[in-house]
């Protein structure tokens, strides 16, 4: 797949080679698992609490505020499910644009019947409203608010100093599904803004299947899996050694090459606006793309054509690989609920570029090269 | 040969270097998101992880849709019975379980009991095996579950689970089997043994942590778990969240590995396993627990009266063993699956469980076996007790003083 041009970071990333190291070692030499008492054990529960405290460093918060899950999705489904169960959550004021793991749990949560759910008024931007959602904080005592911090279709950012420090005005819990941020920004937990934040490894060009949440000690969620007792009692089943040391590593070059990164995908993300306007007449970016947006994430909106359905096909037919919007649910045929909100009723097509440190600027002059051909400039009046 | 022996298989195992090599591909060029349909790096990926369901469905007579992925045997042990109380809830809320299940199961139905379900444990004989009479008897007309696992994990005990099976069909009744520590291990048929729900893992059969899949019948009945986690819809609605393909690669060599060597691995981990059992049991006052006949082939729990069980943990330095489940292995208590065999707390504190792998060499039995009798006797010439037993003292007539 080497030639392929791969404009889907967000979906997932590759796995950085140092990554894999840290991960293959462990998977062949540290192979206990960490709750046996013996010295394979013992190794196993050191690499573990290891991997623990380099996360806990970055992000400035305790080693035991770490806990690790499966990926993100279980990270957003245990601290909304569990501060329902455990910490006396009566209402969810969240958005119409976040992800599936947030917004399927909230509106099965509401199905029921055991917390209200509270959508907050977006701008013309695709931005949160502060004022609105500071009137549903004043009208709906016990709540959580739920709201992702990058958006992982329309690359929109949010403040969380000013969000978190709305919701605890009012007494309010704020988690936010930090999946698209981890590792791209250096988000410091020990400002106290965030009550529950989630990762993704792959995310952040680690491996699939680990992720973790976060939850300072005084806002504990009821576990969503019961068995062990691991992690504290909040997630039990045999630790995913190798994988969590794998994300500890990851997390760690992303720290170390964050701001060359972050520069980087920028850059892509800037020369990708300027030609694609070029070269495309009508093309529109979706949600605050110049502004506080995600620095790998642009959504494209293409005019209303014909073979707009066939974009994505045809892009991938030509060796360019981008999404439609989330990959989580890119099986369905029923077009981006994120979209959907910011622009109902819209034909135009919408896809979603998403960079990484690998890609190149060529790369993007090939891509808008090929995209260019499908959406010919008119002839000249 | 290298020290510690590894003899701990039963908490998990090492990764076969031939799965190593399997999943390594899809961490570098093929990393994929499964669910990304709009593009071949997504294609391929779902491609390798249908063709891992093929691999895991064919080692225990499943159809490849009845294969949901999890992050391990624990979250399916939750899905099973959360998602069958939740999904069943009209027609009951009685569960029947043993005494003898992993916490995975104990403690999920402990927390369900919070929820108004009501659980039956059946105990269990001396020797780990279940009564089917008793099963029988509490089999009622709101019973939704019955979840027998199908081999312990510390004695290894293996059920008759084509009769549990057989049984809950003709009274209607769904059957989860939490098979962790026997697929991969010894021959398993969900249809044969009228499984409805199993849950099983890779890294006890040599395959990576953090995967592991719930088999969810698809016919005769179909069986619908409620999911415990929402998002992108993914594994048929049952578990969303992005699939770890190379874990998922992974598991599913481990499974066809397992569904090639299985027979001859058995046959040669159970004389090794037999040869260090036989040569341990030489030693006075020790004992094997659980059913002999009716067990896994890499599996021994023996336990050696008069010696004081913390002490022999540290005795046995050289060999990487537990006395119980890893999972319960933190703590001091006691293993709570001995003592439901009737075993007091210090016969079953001073309990070996020796789980054999694919990777044990003669050479290692050989070493453990003379490594372990001597730190056995070693042991008991520092004991009283031994030495009161030695003399004839009946223990249990003494009076002991308190202090």
């Amino acid at each position: 797949m080497d030639n392929r041009i791969y404009l889907d970071n967000a979906a997932t990333s590759p796995i950085h080679p140092e990554v894999l190291d840290v991960m293959f070692t462990a998977m062949k030499e540290v192979y206990g698992n960490p709750s046996s008492a013996h010295a394979h054990g013992r190794k196993a529960k050191n690499l573990l609490e290891e991997s623990r405290g380099t996360i806990a460093k970055l992000l400035h918060c305790q080693p035991g505020e770490i806990i690790f899950t499966s990926g993100g999705t279980e990270a957003d489904n245990m601290i909304l499910r569990g501060s329902v169960k455990n910490l006396g959550v009566k209402n969810i004021i969240t958005s119409p644009i976040e992800h599936h793991a947030v917004f399927h749990t909230v509106e099965e949560l509401a199905k029921e019947g055991v917390v209200k759910t509270h959508l907050v008024e977006l701008d013309e931007l695709g931005h949160i409203k502060l004022d609105h959602l500071e009137k549903l904080l004043s009208e709906n005592p016990h709540a959580l608010v739920s709201l992702m911090h990058g958006n992982n279709e329309i690359g929109n950012l949010l403040s969380l100093k000013k969000a978190g420090e709305l919701a605890h005005k009012y007494g309010a819990l704020f988690h936010s599904d930090t999946v698209q941020t981890m590792g791209q920004f250096a988000i410091d937990l020990s400002q106290g803004y965030v009550d529950f934040a989630v990762g993704a490894a792959h995310k952040f060009n680690g491996p699939k299947g680990i992720g973790f949440m976060f939850c300072s000690r005084k806002n504990r969620p009821a576990p969503l899996i019961t068995g062990g007792a691991q992690e504290r009692e909040l997630r039990s089943g045999t630790e995913n050694v190798h994988a969590a040391a794998g994300m500890a590593k990851a997390l760690e070059i992303s720290f170390r090459d964050m701001e060359k990164k972050r520069e980087h995908v920028q850059n892509l993300k800037n020369h990708m606006m300027e030609i694609l306007r070029e070269e495309i007449p009508g093309v529109t970016f979706n949600g605050d793309a110049e502004g506080h947006s995600l620095p790998n994430v642009l959504s494209v909106s293409f005019p209303e054509s014909e073979t707009g359905e066939m974009l994505l096909f045809n892009l991938d037919i030509a060796g360019i690989s981008a999404s439609g919007g989330s990959a989580c649910s890119a099986g369905a045929n029923v077009g981006s609920h994120v979209i959907h909100a910011l622009h109902p009723g819209s034909k135009r097509t919408t896809v979603r570029f998403s960079f990484g440190k690998q890609n190149t600027v060529e790369e993007i002059d090939q891509t808008v090269a090929k995209l260019k051909t499908w959406y010919p400039v008119p002839a000249s009046v | 040969m290298q020290l510690p022996i590894y003899l701990d298989n039963n908490a998990t195992t090492k990764v076969d270097p031939r799965v190593f090599e399997a999943m390594t591909p899809f961490f570098l060029n093929d990393f994929g998101n499964a669910a990304s349909r709009s593009h071949s790096f997504g294609w391929k990926a779902e491609e390798a992880v249908d063709y891992a369901r093929e691999q895991i469905a064919a080692l225990i007579g499943a159809n490849e849709k009845e294969i949901i992925f999890t992050s391990g045997a624990t979250e399916s042990n939750n899905l099973a019975i959360k998602g069958v109380f939740e999904m069943y809830a009209s027609k009951g809320k009685h569960i029947i379980t043993s005494v003898t299940e992993h916490k995975a199961v104990l403690d999920t139905c402990k927390h369900l009991e919070k929820l108004g379900a009501e659980i039956t444990y059946l105990p269990v004989a001396m020797d780990g095996m279940l009564d089917m009479k008793d099963l029988e008897n509490a089999i009622r007309p709101d019973t939704i579950l019955v979840s027998i696992m199908y081999g312990n994990n510390e004695m290894g005990v293996v059920q008759k689970i084509r009769e549990i099976g057989a049984l809950c069909k003709s009274k209607g009744v769904l059957f989860h089997s939490d098979a962790t520590q026997a697929v991969g291990k010894i021959p398993v048929d969900v249809i044969a043994d009228n499984i409805d729900l199993m849950s099983f893992t890779a890294h006890k059969m040599y395959g990576p942590k953090g995967i592991g899949a719930l088999f969810v019948r698809r016919k005769n009945p179909r069986v619908k778990v409620t999911a415990q986690m929402d998002g992108g819809g993914h594994e048929r609605g049952m578990r969303s969240g992005t699939l770890n393909v190379p874990g998922i690669v992974g598991f599913g060599k481990a499974c066809e590995l397992a569904r090639l060597e299985m027979a001859q691995d058995a046959e040669r981990l159970s004389k090794l396993r037999d040869k260090l059992e036989n040569a341990l049991l030489k030693l006075e006052e020790s004992y094997v627990n659980g059913n002999k006949e009716n067990r896994l082939p890499h599996t021994t729990n023996i336990s050696f009266k008069y010696v004081e069980g913390e002490g022999l943990m540290m005795a046995v330095k050289d060999i990487a063993v537990s006395s119980g489940s890893a999972c319960t292995s933190a703590s001091l208590e006691p293993s709570y699956v001995l003592k439901a065999l009737g075993l007091d707390d210090e016969l079953a504190h001073s309990s070996l469980r020796f789980g054999l792998s694919r990777f044990t060499t003669e050479e290692e039995i050989d070493y453990t076996i003379n490594y372990v009798t001597q730190a056995v006797n070693r042991l008991r010439d520092m004991s009283p007790l031994w030495e009161m037993f030695k003399d004839g003292v009946d223990l249990k007539s003494i009076e002991w003083s308190e202090h």
